[in-house]
């Protein structure tokens, strides 16, 4: 027996994980040249991709009249709303991307390479616009965004409940600034809601339709659950009526019947369609929430009464922390599908995103241009929904930890 | 400071009056009569074995103390309250009651110390430095001071079930109640676990275990009450359970616990 021998008495040392490693020719031979068909296959794909890109390209790049966005940039961000209160609007952009940014130094500090990219993105589009405005604006936001994240970088875990308390302050503040207040000669001149539109009444129907429908659709569920006939049966009913309509009916009635049930109070047509989307939205979350609540075994709630917690505080301390986060994926895509239904409230003569589309395509300069139209509309639609799921993941990922 | 083991002395001494009482306990699910008539006194600081073979109603009857199962007959009173329909009874018991399960039951999306700081902040309304110091002082008296900030995931079941034992004695409580604590255990860790037991039970707590394990009833146990079908058959001392078992039953399950 040769010295080299391992024996039991020495240490056995770990071997790293064995790693495929291919080359690039080998790759390609395993995964698209194996046999003749698949050969076939890949040349046929490859040729129709091939044509395919180019006249996609040959459309974006020569023909398309992209003159449709850049003249009517405005109204598709913000609709009418007025020239000289546009600084409001400005404002909450600078604000929210300091409070991203302190946000992601306490929070995301592993994804670095997505921060850089974020911080550079208004600086770029600074760069691009033609408006000095806007240009002004932009670099304020993007050293907005800088500062926020260079504080919480310096101070970290100190930050983090003021981050918080500046998120809860953010939404109220966000619509004093943008609808104002008092006289029309006053600091903030109210701004009749007629005038909003663009992706900014389209953002502000979605953090609506979010804040105020996620609280409701948690009592819904919590209700459902009850063990008071009575509470549980209406919840029940609002529950069930609720997903058995379409979100267009939903919306008329919204437009149409408040005004009958609440005789004597006018309510402003923005607000009865974000009423709309609460109570639309309200209904499925609350059955996304169940689902959670279902998923909570039994001895959770044993061992949370065994301790003397009454049913308040084993619900916001035991099962709600539990069930909301087995449900994370689930309430995220709802959320994104809000974002995208109220494209809908076109139909209640409302000028979102959707509906500046159609009244610039309505220009008479403009005729005939959906395509470059509707190209963008779809890409300011998918940015958001990208950053809503990539966040979803990261808060996964995040909650997950150590489990 | 609190001390940890103040209130367990203080059981230690009066021994004579019994802090729980069971007369005549009935309990059905639907049709199925789970208990018939449990009649039962623990004194401060007994130390009670409720064995038997399963389905004979010993779960049901130790979930009954704390009112995680509701009784429809008879009567129990823990520490002079009497269990009825009053939610804040119930509350009251379950503040003085701990209980260990046979699944731990820990709250996975908290760590070791939060699991049990938990009840202390918000239901005795201690400050957070309060029950934190409790909270690494009973980890040391369990021996896990130094998972302190893991989550009950990354640990093992052993150690999982020491912690709910922690979990249970943070709030500083008169009674102990353990649904069989080893059952869902690796033959391993079952003894790690009956050493914490067999502390607290010398310290002088009052304890009803549910358990299989005999050799840890024949240690510790003051007093052994053998359940069949929703009855106690027959009870008295483990010299006594163990050496001359009167009932047949009890002789039988015994030499089939016993014969391995």
């Amino acid at each position: 027996m040769s010295a080299e021998t391992p024996t039991a008495s020495k240490t056995v040392e770990a071997l790293p994980p064995p790693t495929e490693r291919y080359s690039v020719v080998r790759w390609l031979h395993k995964n698209l040249f194996s046999t003749w068909y698949n050969t076939l296959l890949t040349i046929v794909m490859l040729v129709l991709a091939v044509l395919a890109a180019r006249s996609v390209l040959e459309w974006a790049l020569i023909q398309a009249r992209w003159e449709v966005i850049t003249v009517n940039l405005r109204l598709f961000m913000v609709g009418q709303y007025p020239t000289d209160a546009l600084w409001r609007i400005w404002a909450c952009v600078a604000l929210l991307a300091f409070l991203i940014g302190m946000s992601w130094g306490i929070w995301g500090r592993m994804q670095r390479g997505g921060a850089i990219a974020f911080g550079a993105l208004p600086f770029v589009l600074a760069i691009i616009t033609s408006d000095e405005l806007s240009r002004l604006a932009l670099v304020i936001t993007g050293v907005a965004g800088i500062v926020g994240y260079a504080l919480s970088w310096r101070w970290g875990a100190a930050l983090q409940r003021v981050s918080i308390i500046g998120w809860i302050l953010y939404f109220p503040l966000l619509f004093v600034l943008v609808s104002g207040f008092g006289a029309d000669d006053s600091v903030l001149p109210p701004v009749p809601t007629n005038l909003w539109g663009g992706l900014l009444l389209t953002l502000l129907l979605t953090i609506v339709g979010i804040v105020f429908s996620f609280p409701l659709g948690v009592l819904l569920a919590l209700g459902r659950q009850s063990n008071l006939p009575v509470i549980s049966w209406l919840c029940v009913i609002y529950i069930e009526l609720i997903r058995g309509v379409p979100f267009i009916s939903v919306l008329f009635m919204a437009q149409l019947m408040l005004p009958l049930f609440l005789p004597g109070i006018t309510i402003d047509r923005v607000v009865r369609a974000m009423a709309g989307v609460v109570i639309f939205s309200a209904a499925y979350l609350a059955e996304n929430v169940r689902g959670g609540l279902q998923s909570i075994p039994r001895g959770q709630y044993e061992a949370a009464r065994a301790l003397g917690l009454n049913s308040w505080k084993m619900m916001l301390l035991i099962i709600l922390p539990q069930a909301l986060r087995a449900v994370i994926p689930i309430l995220v895509g709802q959320f994104i599908a809000l974002f995208k239904d109220t494209s809908l409230v076109v139909i209640v003569g409302l000028l979102d995103l959707m509906g500046i589309a159609k009244t610039v395509l309505a220009q008479p300069d403009f005729l005939g241009l959906q395509a470059e139209v509707y190209t963008f509309v779809a890409f300011v639609y998918g940015v958001f929904c990208y950053l809503m799921s990539a966040f979803s993941q990261r808060l996964e990922a995040k909650l997950h930890a150590g489990r | 400071m609190r001390d940890v083991n103040s209130g367990m002395s203080a059981n230690a001494q009066s021994t004579t009056d019994p802090i729980i009482i069971c007369r005549d306990v009935h309990k059905w699910y639907g049709n199925y009569h789970a208990l018939r008539g449990i009649t039962m006194e623990v004194r401060r600081g007994e130390v009670v074995v409720v064995f038997g073979p399963s389905g004979s109603g010993k779960s049901t009857f130790i979930r009954t103390i704390n009112r995680l199962e509701e009784h429809q007959r008879g009567q129990i009173i823990v520490d002079g309250i009497e269990l009825t329909h009053d939610v804040r009874n119930i509350e009251r018991i379950r503040m003085e009651t701990g209980m260990v399960f046979q699944q731990f039951n820990l709250f996975p999306h908290l760590t070791v110390l939060d699991n049990i700081t938990l009840a202390p902040i918000w239901v005795r309304g201690w400050t957070k430095a309060q029950a934190e110091e409790i909270a690494m002082q009973l980890l040391k008296r369990v021996g896990i001071p130094e998972q302190a900030r893991k989550y009950p995931g990354q640990l093992s079941g052993g150690q999982q079930q020491r912690v709910a034992i922690a979990r249970a004695l943070a709030m500083q409580p008169k009674i102990m109640l353990f649904d069989e604590p080893t059952s869902a255990l690796d033959p391993e860790m079952i003894k790690e676990v009956l050493d914490v037991m067999i502390e607290l039970a010398e310290s002088g707590m009052t304890m009803i275990v549910v358990t299989h394990e005999m050799g840890f009833a024949r240690a510790v146990a003051d007093t052994m009450y053998f359940f069949d079908q929703g009855q106690i058959v027959e009870s008295g001392p483990p010299d006594q359970i163990f050496g001359d078992p009167r009932e047949a039953r009890t002789k039988l399950f015994l030499s089939q616990v016993l014969s391995h």
